[in-house]
């Protein structure tokens, strides 16, 4: 009772305190006053989300007449967002300024906090339907984030960026309509449809129309989480947005669009419908990667390689579920999490640079380690970690996704992945090192001085994705595997 | 599912209402002024509010009444008149960069209608339902998702795209009317939500399309590749 009670705090402070920060920002237009309030609410809210995983146990809990729903697995990818919020509502405080838009700002903030409330809540929805409400939603805020640089490449990518993306989320919100169809047979005309319903309904329904309509959620959301070939607008918003925002879409929009695909993938393996989800999940997670690797190795804008790297560590993800069993899903997770904070570090760091170079592109970056020893130092620490190389906790994920891989039918998918690595982490030293050592032409010197605001998130991002890639502690691992056996929520 | 069985003539109405939806984005398919586009997703709206008031009333759901007033005013008429005072300012009447002649484009719209179909009785099949609504009902959802797909595909005004998108949604919208009628309020803050992200975004953006980046042509969009 008492923990329920707790929970439920935790829930109501999570989600009202990035509302409050919206709010205030539009009262009080003030630049710094707006800076303050957002960063406390991400404050506020990491410190909601940090004791959710330890308070929840194998039961979800429902709150709030039914709406909100906690379980293991909507608590771990809360997490993830709350971390990444806070991060880039740190580093977003020395990237603004630089911008030099203190008129605007507000808004920014305002936007910026909405988008953090809409990724933290969506995990947390109760019924499928409004579910995607809550992710239509974070396309509605993070659009207007997107193109807030107003020049006409941010214009380009945010009309890209909502096309694209609303095409994909019609296409869930049709298979949505379909899944309720075919639960209609077995629960009668009208009920309400949540995870837990339609996962305890899954076995008694139609295998055909269960995996028509996981098919184009999967389309849907993979749309959203950028799964190749869906991918078309991703690099764009990614390298356009301002860097916070970027940070963002990332490490937050992503995993709470793959919790749609997981939770979906939980319903279809519940039903009869056999090996076609995973087969479907596992060949777009290698397509990603196959997609990434061509273009990280080829690529020119610094974003854009961070945005294919997501691409890649989405794939990973969706392979890791695809593989299924305890081990791809505890390693699908891992992998969440330390994408989340490893892609945070990787896009401050690429934020930082951009301004200091003042150009986007990577020939033009030169010369790092020289003139920023600290931020250039933790950025190459990022760039070894983000490749999956040990001792980061990227390593730890993707090695447990492949010995996942190895103990099912889709072997040749952990042989295409190991190889699409070894190129990825080719590729994107390469990169690093022209950026370092390179004598490039004797463009003109890098601004210096770097804002401790900036780099103060890089530390807070470096240091724990060490600490996951030294010890996996085993509190973490039995979390994890308890997720596996089922996607759904269990109600007691 | 609507409750079994239908009265004929209210069956024989949902279908026509269905099959005159399906029509009209063949209009829009085979248009290539803006205004004839606009006009036939106006009546399409209209043919899909009419089907939720039909399915109100024959399959006792009253609130199907209450969207279809809602579709009516906002699909069938703010929808188009925000779209068409676009197209007044912006000076575009006609689509300019066609990749696919009109001609061509009716013949993909009818094998997409044939996949569709093809689609609707796998799962009437599987489901052994009886040949009747459900099965149309199906055809036209999917058949209209993916013309609007196509049109998204081939056209390259932003308002031809915004358009094809709302053909997309309104395929969904007349097929769940008739094969999940009981879906609890939901389906409906789903179809007003996403037209307030229409109206909001891409009213905003088609505004700032035309005045930053110089034209709203998205084949023109190029300079971020790679």
């Amino acid at each position: 009772m008492l923990r329920e009670t707790l929970i439920g705090s935790l829930l109501l402070a999570l989600s009202m305190a990035p509302l409050a920060a919206a709010l205030l920002c539009l009262l009080a237009p003030r630049p710094r006053f707006c800076e303050a309030v957002n960063l406390a609410a991400a404050a506020i809210a990491l410190a909601s989300a940090l004791p959710l995983p330890f308070l929840v146990g194998g039961a979800a809990m429902l709150f709030w007449g039914g709406y909100v729903i906690i379980d293991r697995l909507a608590a771990w990818v809360v997490l993830c967002s709350a971390i990444v919020y806070f991060l880039a509502s740190l580093y977003a405080v020395g990237y603004m300024r630089l911008l030099h838009e203190d008129p605007r700002l507000f808004r920014f903030y305002a936007l910026f906090a909405g988008f953090g409330l809409t990724t933290l809540i969506a995990p947390l929805m109760n019924s499928i339907a409004i579910y995607w409400i809550a992710i239509e939603l974070t396309t509605l805020v993070s659009t207007f984030l997107v193109a807030f640089e107003r020049a006409a490449e941010s214009m380009e990518a945010a009309w890209k960026y909502i096309m694209v993306v609303s095409a994909g989320i019609s296409l869930a919100l049709l298979g949505t309509v379909l899944i309720y169809w075919d639960g209609s047979f077995v629960l009668g005309p009208s009920y309400q449809m949540t995870w837990a319903v339609m996962g305890a309904a899954a076995a008694r329904m139609n295998p055909v129309l269960t995996i028509l309509a996981f098919l184009l959620v999967l389309v849907g959301y993979g749309t959203k989480v950028g799964l190749a070939p869906m991918h078309s607008w991703l690099p764009d918003a990614y390298s356009e947005s301002p860097t916070p925002v970027s940070a963002m879409l990332s490490g937050a929009l992503e995993n709470t669009a793959m919790l749609g695909i997981v939770r979906f993938l939980g319903i279809a393996r519940a039903a009869d419908t056999g090996r076609t989800p995973q087969q479907v999940l596992v060949a777009l997670g290698a397509l990603s990667l196959l997609v990434g690797a061509l273009f990280i190795v080829r690529q020119r804008g610094i974003k854009r390689l961070m945005a294919y790297s997501s691409v890649e560590h989405m794939g990973v993800v969706a392979l890791g579920f695809g593989f299924g069993g305890s081990l791809g899903v505890a390693g699908a997770l891992y992998h969440m999490l330390n994408h989340s904070l490893n892609k945070s570090l990787m896009f401050f760091g690429a934020g930082t640079m951009m301004r200091a170079y003042g150009s986007k592109e990577i020939p033009e970056i030169t010369g790092v380690g020289r003139s920023f020893p600290i931020a250039g130092g933790l950025w190459l620490a990022g760039a070894v970690g983000i490749t999956g190389a040990p001792p980061f906790g990227l390593f730890l994920s993707e090695f447990t996704v492949m010995r996942a891989g190895l103990q099912t039918p889709f072997a040749w998918a952990v042989y295409v992945m190991a190889i699409l690595l070894v190129v990825i982490f080719v590729g994107f030293m390469n990169h690093f090192r022209a950026m370092y050592y390179d004598r490039g032409a004797a463009g003109p010197a890098p601004a210096p001085g770097i804002s401790a605001w900036c780099v103060a998130p890089m530390w807070l991002s470096l240091v724990p994705l060490l600490i996951l890639g030294l010890w996996w502690p085993s509190g973490i691992w039995s979390y994890l595997t308890s997720i596996a056996p089922s996607l759904s929520p269990a109600l007691p | 599912m609507l409750s079994q069985p239908l009265d004929p003539l209210a069956a024989s109405l949902f279908s026509l209402l269905a099959i005159v939806s399906l029509l009209l984005s063949f209009v829009m398919l085979a248009s290539r002024w803006l205004k004839n586009y606009l006009y036939a997703f106006a009546a399409q709206s209209w043919a899909v509010a009419l089907l939720s008031a039909a399915v109100g009333y024959y399959g006792h759901h009253p609130l199907l009444y209450l969207i279809a007033v809602l579709t009516l005013l906002f699909r069938g008429l703010v929808l188009p008149y925000l779209i068409w005072r676009i197209i007044r300012r912006l000076e575009i009447d006609r689509e300019i960069h066609e990749i696919l002649q009109p001609a061509s484009g009716l013949v993909i719209g009818a094998l997409l209608v044939m996949f569709a179909l093809a689609v609707a009785y796998r799962v009437a099949g599987e489901l052994h339902l009886a040949q009747g609504v459900a099965v149309l009902a199906l055809t036209v959802m999917l058949a209209m998702a993916l013309i609007g797909f196509l049109m998204l595909a081939v056209r390259h005004e932003a308002i031809s795209q915004v358009l094809g998108l709302l053909v997309v949604e309104n395929g969904i919208f007349l097929g769940s009317q008739i094969v999940v009628p009981g879906m609890p309020l939901l389906i409906e803050l789903v179809v007003l939500f996403d037209l307030l992200v229409i109206v909001a975004c891409f009213g905003v953006l088609v505004g700032y399309l035309a005045t930053h980046a110089g034209t709203t042509s998205a084949l023109k969009l190029k300079r971020l590749v790679g």
